[in-house]
């Protein structure tokens, strides 16, 4: 699975301005996943800024996490900052990556409050696939399927 | 009964971790509460009784077992929490506790006289005299040895126990003080034994700097790794340090044990399990190393004079391993 942006893409993403990208990505997220995660344990991650930064993009994303689902925030600093390139946050996302493995291949930093990252990713390392799947609207869902099981196929057989 | 024979133990730090140890053919998960009874204690990760009840039941329906570690030492000011932590292991019908503190061994075999033990590898014990005590007065049905010795030293244990001897195969290697390492503890103040972790994430920090990535550990610079370096885990043990004019991993670099290729010897030997290290890591970690394993151990079971280990096999563990090599540790050791 091979997903790199060309050179042009990534310059033109990086020179877009932070706020609207963090909201669409919220808006998106807010619409999907947060169904199946908003009965988690969100306590301790009220009130903290996160970053997601896709470096081969360039694009960073604010945000932080409210009752209601993840809420854009303007560019600034954050709690803790997560750097991978658009293809491992991908393969993190659809759970075929280990962030350890990440991590000691230098793909994967974790910079600023270790401790809320950490527990960032084991939150949703505890919620199951296919319980982030059904929040999906169906066929946004079986395309998301189709496209790990193939990568699983590819890596693991 | 026989004693068992390579059961394949592996870690869950999380119930899709579970499902992905028991789906890909462990015969046995071990995890951990959401606290410091298990040294594993880091934010967000373990089972509350919610995932608990579901992961034991998960397993059990596909007639696998469920361990409990409750491996760190308990203060007295804190005892009960250790107590009851047995007391949920108990009711929630775990197969097995694995504990270190002969003081909860006693507790354990006093309030739940059918509960099997299991001696943890931070025990620290390492010879059968050791092992045998522990059977004898808290009926210990099965240790884990510490990484320290050669398996020659591991047969001359074995031969002289009843108790099942379970040994490390796969994961992550420490200086092996196991039980007794207070090294965190001078730079952050908790130490595993009783924290449950060697670097609690609130005294980890890394940040990406124009010479490299710097790890600190509660300030203390311990590492800066070039653009093209490995990273490991970010414990004093695995740092570089300047001695003497050089910077160099004056303690030990980090290595991952991969014991795939010994696995006709502890065959031969009988050895009851296998246990492969990692409650820290993720559901796709879980995934690829216990199938990995699961084909091995079928395949040296099917026959242990053809055994070879695939290239495939040791490629995938390589891919996930800590540090850029992997070891026998000291179960290959030519001096005694």
């Amino acid at each position: 699975m091979k997903l790199t942006p060309p050179a042009a893409l990534a310059k033109l993403l990086a020179r877009l301005p932070a706020y609207p990208a963090s909201l669409a990505f919220a808006t998106a997220f807010n619409l999907t996943v947060w169904k199946s995660l908003q009965d988690l344990d969100w306590e301790a991650l009220q009130e903290r800024r996160f970053c997601v930064h896709v470096r081969d993009t360039g694009i960073k994303l604010w945000f932080s996490v409210a009752t209601s689902g993840l809420k854009a925030e303007k560019a600034g600093q954050a709690d803790v900052t997560f750097t991978a390139t658009l293809m491992d946050f991908t393969r993190l996302a659809l759970r075929l990556e280990d962030p350890d493995t990440l991590f000691f291949n230098r793909r994967l930093l974790i910079e600023g409050d270790t401790d809320l990252g950490l527990r960032v990713k084991n939150m949703l390392d505890g919620v199951e696939f296919e319980t982030l799947l059904a929040s999906f609207p169906g066929v946004l869902g079986r395309l998301v399927n189709r496209v790990r099981e193939r990568a699983l196929r590819e890596g693991m057989a | 009964m026989p004693k068992p024979l390579l059961e394949l133990i592996c870690p869950a730090g999380s119930l899709p971790a579970l499902k992905a140890a028991v789906d890909h053919g462990a015969d046995s998960v071990y995890l951990g509460l959401k606290d410091n009874t298990n040294a594993r204690n880091f934010s967000g990760l373990n089972f509350d009784a919610k995932a608990l009840a579901e992961g034991v039941r998960y397993a059990h329906a596909k007639n696998r077992k469920v361990l409990m570690a409750l491996n760190t030492y308990p203060q007295p000011t804190t005892l009960k929490r250790w107590q009851q932590a047995v007391d949920t292991a108990a009711t929630a019908g775990l197969d097995a506790i694995i504990l270190a503190d002969p003081g909860l061994m006693a507790y354990a075999m006093k309030t739940h006289p059918h509960l099997r033990l299991h001696l943890s590898v931070q025990g620290s014990a390492t010879n059968y005299e050791a092992i045998n005590f522990y059977h004898e007065h808290f009926g210990i049905q099965r240790a884990v040895v510490p990484r320290v010795l050669s398996l020659p030293q591991v047969e001359n244990v074995v031969q002289h126990t009843p108790v099942e001897i379970e040994l490390f195969g796969f994961g992550g290697l420490c200086v092996m003080v196991e039980g007794r390492c207070l090294l965190s503890s001078y730079a952050c103040g908790d130490s595993p034994n009783t924290f449950g972790a060697c670097s609690p994430g609130h005294a980890v920090r890394w940040q990406q700097t124009p010479t490299g990535m710097e790890t600190r550990l509660n300030g203390v610079l311990i590492d800066r790794y070039a653009d093209h370096e490995k990273a490991g885990y970010p414990t004093l043990c695995k740092g570089r340090f300047e001695v003497q004019g050089e910077t160099y991993y004056a303690l030990e670099e980090p290595t991952s044990l991969n014991t795939l290729e010994m696995l006709p010897e502890m065959h031969r030997i009988g050895i009851a399990a296998i246990k492969i290290e990692g409650r820290q890591r993720s559901p796709a970690y879980v995934a690829q190393v216990t199938q990995v394993w699961r084909a091995a151990i079928d395949a040296v079971k099917r026959n242990p004079a053809t055994f070879k280990p695939q290239p495939a096999w040791l490629t995938q563990l390589d891919k996930v391993s800590e540090g850029s090599m992997h070891t026998l540790g000291a179960y290959y050791r030519p001096w005694k």
